[in-house]
């Protein structure tokens, strides 16, 4: 098993967005894919060069592979836009040496809020008929993980089928309605690829809980009473936006992927240095103690 | 059919019943109190004509004469009380009566409405509940037998209301009540920027450009109904399928003439003449034709779309090739014969998936023998759908 989970993230969401493509006419061509890729890769590496830090495609593959399988576009090159808003995010939009936001989902929140009606998200496109399969994958992070850091997955998922259950219960809804809602593909790629993103949570496990519970309130909010299908993206983002202040409100290491921990060549600029891996999207175990790197604080 | 731009929303409804006019009834939660400016009937033609313009169709081509290729052509074809209800609003609109109701609980709408002389089963009451506590006023219109009679058409015109509302939806849910089974909707909507698909149910495109056997041209009608329910067979019932997104200003070909502009004013497209045009592609009106067959099982939930900007275009269409019939004189014909041989086994082929027929009953259709096994030695065809379902 590799150590690093983000392999197994890629292989997820690539074997989703295969049978997307190849068997739910997800409409995502060969052309757009590959725009996206090569505008993503580019925006990381020039990233990395301005930033002096180390080409890693691992992540940036896993924002490319989020963004073809849940973004829909009626021009590809919105869907070039998103790909370089999301990757440029992690490099630009920084506090204390943290991106604010997860990449693809800073893409997909802007976009979707900015130019609506060209960019737009089928949630339902999966259907519901295979959905236990599709969990049982992503579930399989939870195992390659050890089930460290995925916290905000499980926090989110129960706190949002509980926003889900109250609005059924203040209708007098049947239990069917919220049931349907739930089993909805973007609200599994959502709470596994993005939400889930190590680098963009609060480093504290309490805050990470309340980040978590804090989204799923918010999108259930926006979905169910405003009737706004984006919900959740729009909701991540704004959240997003507290988690410099939950840092510095409850104290904890940051996170670091697996070997990728700051030689001391590539960490000289402490408390505004970024760090070497950019990242997305992935719980994953706690990382070994030598690797561990004290909050850095401002002032 | 669903009008939408923004959150502006003209909605127009056209049903079949069963049994006399008079007994019929209708019952639509409504997102505000609407006012009679806001209720209108068109007429049944402007329904019939979009139908028509929209529906699935056959493309035909003819074969050229293989010894003179030049000659192609194409042939476009074509007991309780009524506690805490209260009638905010009632009006006389075409042949409908019309009450716009508020409720605060179901049993009093219940009662009410079998007051008023409204069938409604007691399963709609916990439906009906949830749309009274979402704050839903109840749109009820029946039929007026005189101003019927005034009409002049043995058909109930469309009625048609326009308000503004943040949800973009259809509630299907009181239709799957007292429904016998699975209920067709046709959602045909029209919006300035694209495509609208359902937002909470998977969206399948219905197959097109299959080349099919000529009988079809004239069968057309069952060859769809019998795709349609096995691809709803294969989607487990849950899917919403698209059978025509297009731009209304030209169509290829044309099941029927597009509609005018002035046909679409008055099917309700509020933008037309607003200056929107001027927008460019923006300002154009774009066709979305979904067809829905569900029941409470396969979609519990109302159903709720999405305006999207994709302006491609996608039709349900068939395609006919009619092989040359004439007199054939020279050495092309023979490898013509035997390409339109394996093409007519390939159409068979394919309208047995597409419809689940059996291959053989196609055949006979088409007036094709039914092949021999390879070896000689009999009809191995019986094999070919022994494990489909």
């Amino acid at each position: 098993m590799p150590r690093d989970a983000r392999w197994y993230q890629i292989a997820v969401l690539a074997t989703l967005l295969a049978c997307g493509v190849g068997a739910l006419s997800f409409g995502v061509t060969p052309l757009s894919f590959g725009l996206v890729l090569t505008v993503a890769l580019c925006t990381q590496y020039l990233g990395n060069t301005w930033a002096r830090t180390r080409f890693d495609p691992r992540s940036t593959l896993i924002s490319v592979l989020a963004l073809c399988t849940l973004l829909r576009a009626d021009d590809p090159l919105w869907l070039a836009l998103a790909a370089f808003l999301a990757i440029a995010s992690k490099f630009v939009l920084r506090v204390r040496g943290k991106h604010v936001f997860n990449p693809a989902n800073f893409a997909l929140a802007v976009l979707l809020y900015a130019v609506s009606p060209h960019v737009w998200v089928s949630a339902s496109q999966w259907g519901h008929a295979p959905m236990p399969a599709i969990v049982l994958a992503a579930c399989g992070i939870l195992v390659v993980t050890r089930a460290r850091r995925v916290g905000v997955t499980l926090v989110f998922l129960a706190a949002y089928a509980a926003v889900h259950a109250l609005r059924a219960v203040l209708l007098d809804e049947p239990a069917a309605i919220p049931l349907h809602a739930l089993q909805s593909g973007a609200v599994v790629v959502f709470a596994f690829f993005m939400i889930s993103d190590p680098k963009t949570t609060p480093d504290h496990p309490l805050a990470r809980a309340l980040f978590a519970v804090w989204v799923a309130a918010l999108g259930g909010f926006v979905q169910l009473w405003l009737y706004q299908p984006n919900g959740l993206f729009y909701a991540l983002f704004l959240v997003s936006l507290a988690t410099p202040w939950l840092d510095s409100l409850f104290r904890a290491a940051r996170y670091q992927w697996p070997g990728q921990a700051p030689r001391p060549e590539e960490d000289p600029r402490a408390p505004h240095a970024p760090p070497d891996a950019l990242p997305h999207a992935l719980p994953f175990g706690r990382k070994r103690p030598g690797f561990l790197r004290p909050l850095r604080r401002q002032g | 059919m669903l009008i939408r731009d923004q959150n502006r929303t003209v909605v127009t409804m056209t049903s079949d019943y069963d049994g006399d006019a008079k007994a019929f009834a209708l019952v639509v939660p409504v997102p505000a109190l609407l006012e009679r400016k806001q209720i209108n009937v068109a007429t049944t033609d402007l329904v019939d004509r979009l139908d028509e313009y929209s529906a699935p169709r056959v493309v035909e081509f003819q074969d050229p004469d293989p010894c003179h290729p030049d000659a192609a052509r194409e042939e476009p074809a074509g007991g309780v009380k009524a506690v805490g209800v209260k009638v905010e609003a009632s009006y006389e609109v075409g042949e409908y009566d019309i009450v716009i109701l508020s409720a605060k609980e179901s049993d009093g709408l219940i009662g009410w409405l079998k007051q008023n002389g409204y069938k409604l089963p007691k399963a709609a009451g916990p439906v009906l509940n949830s749309y009274i506590k979402r704050k839903l006023h109840f749109f009820v219109a029946k039929v007026n037998a005189e101003r019927k009679a005034q009409t002049g058409t043995p058909y109930l015109r469309p009625l048609q209301m326009a308000f503004e509302s943040a949800r973009f939806d259809l509630p299907i849910r009181l239709g799957t009540v007292n429904a016998k089974g699975p209920q067709d909707l046709y959602v045909f909507a029209l919006t300035r920027t694209g495509r609208v698909e359902a937002a909470n149910y998977r969206n399948v495109k219905l197959a097109s450009d299959v080349p099919v056997p000529e009988y079809v041209k004239g069968e057309l009608a069952p060859f769809y109904k019998a795709m349609v329910d096995r691809q709803v067979k294969k989607d487990d019932g849950s899917a919403v399928y698209l059978e025509y997104a297009w731009d209304t200003s030209w169509c290829d070909p044309c099941a029927a003439e597009p509609l005018t502009a002035s046909e679409l004013k008055r099917l309700g497209v509020f933008w037309l003449g607003d200056g929107g045009e001027k927008a460019g592609r923006l300002g154009s009106t774009y066709l979305t034709r979904l067809h829905v067959r569900y029941d409470a099982k396969s979609f519990p939930e109302d159903l709720l779309f999405q305006v999207t900007a994709d302006t491609n275009s996608f039709q349900s269409r068939f395609l006919i090739r009619h092989p040359f019939k004439g007199e054939m004189s020279c050495d092309a014909a023979r490898g013509y014969r035997d390409a339109v041989g394996k093409r007519l086994i390939d159409e068979a082929k394919s309208v047995a998936s597409l419809t689940g027929l059996d291959e053989a009953e196609v055949r006979r259709k088409m007036n094709l023998k039914t092949p021999a096994g390879k070896d000689g030695k009999g009809d191995a065809s019986w094999m070919d759908n022994l494990w489909k379902d």
